[in-house]
């Protein structure tokens, strides 16, 4: 028997093959993130220095106007993008599983717009919702001189142009994961509340929807992480404007670290955006994986 | 033979799979199908809208309506487009996107498969003490938002001599494609029968030699997917080009948002229509080619075995 390996080098080439993930996640996953939280503590403008000013960043970046409308936008566009993704795409999903016809080509159509990036997406729907040419323009060619549908440039309404895109593009993802999630109901539950007399709608809402909750999780999950992301499509479809009117976080993080010259305000923004990730994830985490232990 | 005919009779009740001669204008179709196809209209129509306007003039589009198709078919919008729009100083149009983001795909894509696919088999098959805690971390950092990672990687990437290149860049697509690919194939890898990897084992073949001989050819699927995830994720990125990169690096949708919201010069949305389009076609010829490992890629990283 040759020398026994030590503990260290049992399993070498693996520990080696994982090195760039290893690295990658410590350094950039960890350390990224600790850098940046640490720094929003400190008074960094243009360039980043550890002279510490407590919480100064956070009480300003709340008295900023422009945040607390990028709050309340990511906040209309999160609760109503999560209601609206999943009602439509959960109705879409079950229209698609009455073993319809042309099932496949009503799905390449209803996903199509996911395979667009969202500076597209943004700059469709920028044109489509101009008022001189897109539909306001349109509808009042008919007839109704007086239609008004201009989102994008109302600041009251203009975060609801955006969900519009945004649901174009993002709606299909979510049936799709509907679909299987569907697929995966057994038939014979069918064919049982059918042998019972009970109505499609009842069984959907009583049976299907109740069994299908790590479908649901998953699709809450993607939504939301996609939520505290949202940056090109307002990039693109309206730069932020009118004013600030559709600011949102994502896009106040980016303006500060490499526009503004306020790196502290950069990094107290993304680190509360951060900690509402977290404080969304926690408590799936643990009903993933907290009650039972993976083997 | 009774059982047979017996199974055919409750087949046919329960709803047989041949064509069975439906009434086509039950109120059931009429309803599924109707709302099917009014949605799916509304979602052809930016496609559509798209398509006709970069196939007028200027003065149709001023006078006429989004939706309506061009009475007079040019393509001069599209020559425009490709190789005359204006971004601040550079006057030659979107095609200089285009191959700057053809020089970032393809190392972008080769790097992050090779680096996931490596670690999903590592982790799959050869797991040691800790090698989940490192997957764990991984996995929240899918879902940590980028903007708490973005100013460090630029300290980062200048101490290393790369930021603002294009090998800055690609190193940035692999960070951030790993949690979703190694997901992707470690879960891929984990289905493999386990009595494959021992035999391979026996036979004396090493880490390397499994990897290379038995698993990459029997889960070229699952390359595949990678592939279509990757392709389209990297080509449709914006936030990683814009910060990472230099003006004249800037990748398609960088410049396609530059030549569109410049403020500067009188709007031409017949160009910009084209400019658009021409974005997209990358991505959606994929989506159509691809079709059903498309809907798998998405499904496969989004529900988790």
């Amino acid at each position: 028997m040759t020398q026994r390996p030590t503990r260290l080098f049992r399993n070498a080439s693996s520990k080696l093959a994982l090195v760039p993930m290893i690295t990658i996640t410590l350094v950039v996953f960890v350390g990224c993130t600790l850098w940046t939280v640490l720094y929003s503590f400190t008074k960094s403008k243009s360039l980043p220095r550890l002279d510490f000013n407590g919480l100064d960043n956070y009480a300003r970046l709340w008295k900023t106007s422009r945040w607390l409308v990028s709050i309340e936008n990511i906040a209309i566009y999160g609760v109503l993008s999560m209601v609206l993704s999943l009602t439509l795409g959960f109705l879409l999903a079950a229209l698609l599983d009455q073993k319809i016809r042309f099932e496949d080509t009503f799905r390449t159509i209803l996903l199509y717009p996911f395979a667009l990036s969202f500076i597209v997406t943004g700059l469709v729907w920028q044109w489509i919702l101009n008022p001189d040419f897109g539909v306001q323009h349109v509808v009042r060619g008919l007839g109704f001189t007086s239609f008004e549908f201009d989102p994008l440039y109302n600041p009251e309404i203009v975060i609801y142009g955006i969900l519009i895109a945004g649901l174009w593009q993002g709606t299909g993802l979510i049936m799709c994961i509907m679909l299987a999630g569907l697929r995966g109901i057994d038939e014979d539950i069918w064919k049982a509340a059918r042998v019972d007399g009970i109505p499609m709608w009842k069984t959907y809402l009583y049976v299907v929807i109740p069994m299908m909750r790590p479908v649901f999780i998953t699709a809450i999950v993607l939504i939301a992480a996609g939520i505290v992301k949202v940056y090109d499509l307002v990039v693109a479809q309206t730069s932020g404007g009118p004013g600030i009117a559709s600011e949102v976080p994502a896009k106040y993080v980016y303006d500060y670290m490499f526009r503004g010259q306020n790196l502290g305000q950069g990094f107290a923004a993304s680190t509360m955006m951060m900690l509402c990730v977290v404080i969304v994830l926690i408590p799936w985490a643990y009903l993933e994986f907290g009650g039972k232990k993976r083997g | 033979m009774a059982d047979v005919t017996h199974a055919l009779g409750v087949r046919a009740k329960a709803g047989p799979r041949g064509a069975r001669p439906k009434p086509l204008f039950s109120r059931r179709n009429i309803m599924v199908y109707g709302t099917l196809g009014l949605v799916s209209l509304y979602y052809l129509l930016p496609l559509w809208v798209m398509v006709v306007t970069s196939l007028k003039g200027m003065p149709e589009i001023r006078l006429g309506n989004v939706f309506a198709p061009p009475v007079e078919i040019t393509f001069q919008p599209w020559v425009k487009a490709w190789a005359e729009a204006c971004t601040g100083l550079n006057c030659d149009g979107l095609s200089r996107g285009f191959f700057n983001s053809v020089r970032i795909l393809i190392p972008s894509v080769i790097c992050s498969i090779a680096v996931a696919s490596v670690s999903g088999y590592a982790l799959s098959m050869w797991k040691f003490r800790g090698s989940e805690v490192f997957f764990t971390i991984l996995m929240i950092g899918a879902f940590v938002p980028y903007q708490i990672m973005i100013y460090p990687i630029v300290i980062l990437l200048r101490e290393l001599g790369l930021y603002g290149g294009l090998w800055g860049l690609v190193l940035v697509h692999t960070v951030f494609g790993l949690p979703i690919l190694t997901l992707l194939f470690r879960n891929y890898f984990a289905t493999v029968p386990e009595e494959l990897f021992k035999a391979a084992r026996v036979d004396g073949a090493g880490f390397w030699a499994i990897f290379f001989k038995i698993m990459m050819p029997m889960s070229l699927p699952i390359f595949v997917v990678a592939l279509i995830l990757q392709v389209t994720g990297i080509w449709n990125d914006f936030l990683f080009g814009v910060i990472y990169t230099k003006p004249d690096l800037y990748p398609m949708t960088v410049q396609l948002n530059n030549i569109v919201n410049s403020v500067q010069g009188v709007k031409e949305y017949n160009v910009n229509m084209a400019a658009t389009l021409l974005t997209g076609l990358v991505p959606l010829t994929i989506y159509f080619i691809s079709g059903k490992l498309f809907v798998r890629g998405i499904a496969a990283g989004a529900v988790k075995g």
